[in-house]
């Protein structure tokens, strides 16, 4: 049973910390949403499970089926399961979705042990096609360079199809649901529920709890200042749906200025 | 990384692909630098008219007298005197190659040339230091009228079509080293493609040099007559030495009315090669030019291929790539000069520059006052891969014609660290990374391409990044 153990976790950029200490485990199977109000943290949460090099780890670990993944670069974290979804996903011009894609499975097969073949065009088309088909995106979306010119629900949308393609153990949703309306968000939730089974792990980052309504967590943690405040189930969703973040803060002071 | 994948890079490492070389195995070689007696040798060996002996040494003179230009790449490495400007790799020229002596044949089968011949092309020839030593064409298009010869046997079998057009495209003084092509120029193509006849697959030159410190100058004439359609492919290679070799072609193209030629070129010498060319096509009423020009290759090349835009409705096109790796000066561009009414032109230039690699775009748009109505579009964008990279744009731009439509545009974008931490996050290493990204950028020229060379540009591209990534 693979596990992500986040341990104590403080980061850094530019020397500002913005997490102070998160613990946090996420199983295979469950699915993990993580609340909180702008400016919290929880896309340096995000960034830092990745690997950017701009993000310090200055104490604590992260830690997959036992191994601390801190020394892995972006690509190894990925090799090794992990999945970012992106908040703002970055334009490629010139590189199709198709060729995008192919190449990443194709750096994943050769990585992997013992290696395997690279897909064939063949075998990659049908994948693909099925891939497109659970997420309701037109086949010609496959030629179109990564990103470019996407309105924000297209790029959302991409950043699924990759998921789906990729079959991570753990997958990193970024305000996967910021920009897009009750439609899209549906159709993303129901692709992500698709695709995730019952062997892969989720964090859900989010501002609001309406995707939560497609992508049920079993858990539901608070981030604020740093660190992971208040826990629980669903209902704590809610309530934060119907309340609003106020009464965290009061609870544990005030947001410092981002 | 697998084992297989881990010992490639490692090999792959820095290491330029065509580095080898085969034993000397040339039967003249003119003496070091070059001299009157050196020209008239050359001549000689050819067994050329007189005018043609005329003709080179008036251009020796030019170019004697003239100095080395200072305004674009630093030519001061270049030492004129310590080349050898005439070897001769062997006494005939093959129409087969089984007629090719074995350690040049074996060089071209290493370069994959007579198998692509098989699969792709319409014509082959084959220059090999200075002379070429295949040339051969489908019999179909011979048929046809199709004419595809080394220069020498188109100046032999061809003098009055030759004479007709020779050095009327590229004139003697027109710079320095066409003064010295003129002079001592050996090797190359002689095409003519009849009135309304299309050549549908592409003809393919490849040079190489094999030795060391060699001069290669090879000139080569098109004639596309009216109607008629044509696409040639140049490569080039060579192996590694630690003194320089100098490659200065002049290539000379005749675009009859609604005639279209392609001239592409994927120049990938090795980097202690100079390599100086100048290319120009006049093209006709309602005629098209497009040159692709790829420049992967060498250390210093300046080159920038012309359109002179002759007649109305005349369309020319450039489209350059460069890549610039450590200590490479990519210095191209293009050049059109738009000299009749309603003439179109585009001029598209990507350019690559990488560790200290330097790449420069150099344009020359000129639209003569009778040129009324004319369009013209220059496009460069610039990558730069590292800090230590570096791109200049030179874009000159002279109109004296009323009513004339012009765009330019230039973009300088460097390789983001957030672009690359998005591909990595997908499990590419940074190496793959970047090379996408550049692959991307690249994009809209290389699918410009026929395919299999898109896949070999696509392959080059690869390998000149591969061990890139520190």
């Amino acid at each position: 049973m693979s596990e992500l153990v986040i341990k104590d976790l403080h980061v850094s950029i530019e020397d500002k910390t913005i997490l102070k200490g998160v613990n946090l485990t996420i199983r295979q199977g469950e699915v993990h949403a993580i609340m909180g109000p702008n400016g919290t943290g929880k896309s340096t949460l995000a960034y830092a499970l990745m690997g950017h090099p701009n993000y310090v780890i200055t104490k604590g670990d992260i830690l997959l089926n036992g191994e601390s993944i801190l020394d892995l670069k972006p690509d190894e974290r990925s090799q090794k399961g992990v999945f970012l979804a992106f908040q703002y996903p970055m334009s490629i011009p010139g590189v199709s979705v198709a060729n995008f894609l192919r190449t990443a499975i194709n750096a994943h097969r050769r990585r992997a042990e013992p290696p395997q073949e690279d897909i064939s065009v063949l075998e990659f088309r049908k994948l693909l096609k099925s891939k497109m088909d659970l997420l309701q995106m037109a086949y010609s979306f496959g030629g179109r360079y990564l990103n470019e010119g996407f309105s924000g629900g297209e790029k959302k949308r991409t950043e699924v199809l990759q998921l789906a393609t990729l079959e991570p153990a753990f997958a990193i949703l970024d305000e996967t649901d910021s920009g897009l309306d009750i439609d899209a968000i549906r159709i993303v939730s129901e692709g992500v529920n698709a695709v995730k089974g019952p062997n892969m792990g989720v964090m859900v980052i989010t501002h609001y709890q309406r995707i939560l309504n497609y992508i049920k967590p079993g858990f539901v943690h608070v981030l604020f200042n740093g660190q992971i405040v208040e826990s629980g189930g669903e209902e704590l969703a809610l309530r934060l749906e119907e309340q609003g973040y106020d009464w965290v803060r009061e609870k544990y002071g005030q947001a410092e200025p981002a | 990384m697998s084992k297989k994948s881990e010992t490639d890079f490692l090999k792959n490492l820095g290491q330029y692909e065509f580095d080898f070389r085969n034993p000397d195995t040339s039967v003249f070689r003119s003496q070091r630098g070059l001299n009157e007696q050196v020209v008239r040798q050359i001549s000689a060996i050819k067994g050329e008219p007189e005018w043609m002996l005329d003709f080179r040494l008036k251009a020796l003179q030019h170019f004697q007298q003239r100095p080395i230009p200072t305004w674009g790449a630093d030519l001061s490495g270049l030492d004129l005197d310590d080349l050898y400007y005439y070897v001769r790799p062997t006494e005939a020229e093959g129409r087969k190659w089984e007629d090719v002596p074995e350690a040049i044949k074996d060089t071209f089968e290493k370069l994959g040339i007579p198998d692509a011949e098989q699969k792709y092309l319409a014509g082959v020839g084959a220059q090999y230091e200075s002379e070429m030593i295949y040339h051969s064409v489908q019999e179909e298009l011979e048929k046809q009228g199709v004419i595809f010869l080394s220069i020498e046997e188109g100046l032999r079998q061809h003098p009055d079509l030759f004479r007709q057009y020779f050095s009327k495209v590229v004139p003697v003084q027109d710079n320095k080293f066409t003064a010295l092509n003129s002079a001592v120029w050996s090797g190359g193509s002689f095409v003519y493609i009849p009135p309304a006849v299309h050549v549908n697959l592409p003809l393919q030159a490849y040079f190489r040099l094999n030795i060391a410190n060699i001069g290669q100058f090879e000139r080569s004439l098109i004639i596309a007559d009216e109607g008629s359609q044509v696409h040639y492919v140049e490569g080039c290679t060579a192996p590694l030495y630690s003194t320089h070799s100098f490659h200065s072609g002049v290539i000379e193209i005749v675009v009859k009315k609604d005639a279209r030629v392609r001239y592409t070129t994927i120049q990938n010498w090795s980097t202690n090669v100079y390599n100086l060319v100048t290319q120009r096509a006049k093209v006709y009423e309602n005629g098209t030019m497009e040159w692709v020009d790829a420049n992967l290759g060498s250390k210093i090349t300046m080159k920038y291929p012309s359109c002179y835009l002759m007649e109305p409705g005349a369309h020319g096109e450039i489209l350059s790539v460069a890549f610039a790796g450590p200590g490479q000066h990519q210095d191209a561009g293009g050049k059109v000069v738009h000299f009749a009414p309603n003439t179109s032109s585009k001029i598209t230039s990507k350019s690559i520059s990488q560790g200290d690699g330097r790449s420069t775009y150099r344009g020359l748009l000129k639209v003569f006052p009778k040129a009324e109505g004319s369009k013209s579009k220059v496009v460069c964008d610039a990558l730069l891969l590292d800090p230590q990279s570096r791109s200049d744009t030179y874009p000159y731009i002279e109109v004296d014609a009323q009513d004339v439509t012009l765009g330019h545009e230039a973009t300088v974008s460097k390789v983001s660290e957030e672009q690359l931490f998005y591909l990595m996050s997908r499990g590419l290493s940074e190496e793959e990374a970047t090379t996408m990204i550049v692959s991307g950028f690249i994009e809209p020229l290389v699918k410009e391409l026929p395919m299999e060379y898109a896949v070999e540009m696509n392959r080059l591209v690869q390998l000149q990044m591969t061990g890139s990534v520190g």
